[in-house]
């Protein structure tokens, strides 16, 4: 598949617009539809349509199963990380109000905005991590416990 | 007629299950389970449904929404049933590559051999040091 | 009144897409139509004023699972299912769950009313004070993402944690070369 002309230029042209629209879904979940559930889905599809037309090898050049593994991990940091904080400012546990005292509708704003952006960090990287796993051979010397 | 659409979600919800319990292939089963899965979430979110309202997102002039809370849960959950999926997929490629199959009946029967085989050996096992003592 | 009768048609469709599903012998046409169930429930979400919702079954259910499922099939080289069984217990029990499910549906309140006690308890608050409280207008992420933030917080690691999970299954050496070169 990786010399059809016509499905690659398809694939060029196509793959910044989801990830555009992913973004979209992520920042406009607040007015309308989406969040970072749809968000982090619709990024991971961009980077499964690149493997498909370009190959496996290609998409872990881009992002490398290190570094998805390590972005699982982060976006549930950042998200207990906002909690964290908001109970250093004297809060509760995950009360954003307590993020910026003056308005506290604001806080929460700034709050729901960013453990959005965790929940969509965790989503793309473990669907992506999910894709690589499937989409690899299995050693044939590793199965299982035998 | 009030509740048709209800009656209609348990028997998707049966069908679902029944795949699940009657088709002996393991990926079949998981289809089975998503089909269930779905079932579920539909009865949440029929019970979110207000005669007349629109998408809870909220507009000057406009008084009645559906309930926002099911949404919240099913969404959530949408996500963490892919999640799962994928774990009991997982699990099929292993038990594919350890048996060589991933019909159930097939797995139960290698089972039941490679059992009937060790029992076996151990009866023989056991029988030599009689056999020694006897002679 | 065709908003309904549309939501009606599109579960009957479903029920029929899951018995072909059912009745599909080859694994790959059953994933590709599991796809196709999917894409059907979001549209009927969509009837249902369920937008979120919709957005992430069309995006996961349609996307991801029959991705994972096509992949799960191209790794087990197995196409077909061997067999059908027709198995009288299960649909004894079948029938039986199914029948004590439609007993019990004749005590709910009826779709779509108002009065149902569903929409008396917190949905009005939700609905009424999100606005002033958070300053968002899409009350499902005000939710999601606030009032019930800690909810959110454990489903997001139980994501993380499947994820993980998978890696042990699947991952096994291959994501790790260099240790494996360390080990030689």
């Amino acid at each position: 598949m990786q010399h059809d002309l016509i499905l690659r230029i398809a694939a060029k042209l196509l793959i910044p617009m989801i990830m555009l629209y992913a973004l979209y879904v992520q920042f406009h979940g607040d007015y309308g539809p989406g969040g970072g559930f749809q968000a982090g889905v619709i990024f991971a599809v961009s980077i499964f349509l690149y493997a498909l037309v370009f190959g496996l090898p290609a998409a872990m050049r881009v992002f490398s199963p290190t570094l998805v593994q390590a972005l699982a991990a982060a976006g549930v940091l950042l998200y207990a990380g906002v909690g964290v904080v908001s109970m250093i400012s004297g809060g509760n546990f995950l009360d954003y109000g307590a993020l910026n005292p003056g308005d506290r509708a604001l806080g929460e704003h700034i709050g729901v905005l960013l453990i959005e952006l965790g929940v969509g960090i965790t989503v793309a990287a473990v669907m992506i991590m999910l894709f690589y796993l499937f989409a690899s051979p299995i050693d044939a010397d590793d199965s299982g416990g035998h | 007629m009030q509740h048709a659409p209800y009656w209609l979600v348990v028997v998707l919800l049966m069908v679902g299950f029944y795949t699940m319990i009657a088709s002996a292939n393991l990926v079949k089963r998981l289809i089975g389970l998503g089909v269930f899965q779905v079932a579920v979430f539909f009865l949440y979110i029929l019970l979110a449904k207000v005669r007349g309202g629109t998408a809870p997102i909220l507009e000057e002039g406009i008084a009645l929404y559906s309930n926002p809370l099911p949404h919240v849960l099913i969404l959530t959950a949408i996500v963490v049933s892919v999640a799962t999926t994928a774990l009991g997929l997982a699990l099929v490629v292993r038990i594919y590559h350890a048996y060589g199959s991933m019909d159930e009946d097939e797995l139960v029967q290698h089972d039941n051999e490679v059992e009937s085989a060790l029992a076996a050996r151990d009866a023989r096992v056991l029988q030599a040091p009689r056999k020694a003592e006897s002679s | 009144m065709t908003e309904n009768l549309l939501i009606l048609l599109l579960l009957v469709m479903l029920i029929v897409i899951a018995v072909a599903v059912h009745r599909l012998r080859s694994l790959f046409a059953a994933a590709m139509l599991f796809g196709l169930f999917s894409l059907v429930a979001a549209l009927a979400y969509v009837l249902l004023d369920a937008v979120d919702v919709a957005l992430t079954e069309a995006a996961v259910g349609a996307g991801i699972s029959t991705i994972l499922m096509l992949s799960t099939l191209a790794l087990t080289h197995q196409r077909t299912e061997a067999r059908h069984r027709r198995h009288l217990a299960a649909l004894c029990t079948v029938i039986f769950t199914g029948a004590v499910l439609l007993w019990a549906t004749t005590d709910m309140p009826g779709f779509a009313d108002p009065e149902s006690p569903v929409h008396q308890h917190l949905a009005p608050y939700f609905l009424q004070e999100s606005a002033s409280d958070i300053g968002i207008p899409n009350a499902v992420t005000s939710i999601l993402a606030s009032y019930r933030g800690y909810d959110t917080l454990g489903e997001v690691v139980v994501v993380f944690t499947a994820g993980v999970a998978v890696l042990g299954l699947l991952g096994g050496r291959r994501s790790s070369g260099r240790q494996r070169r360390e080990e030689d």
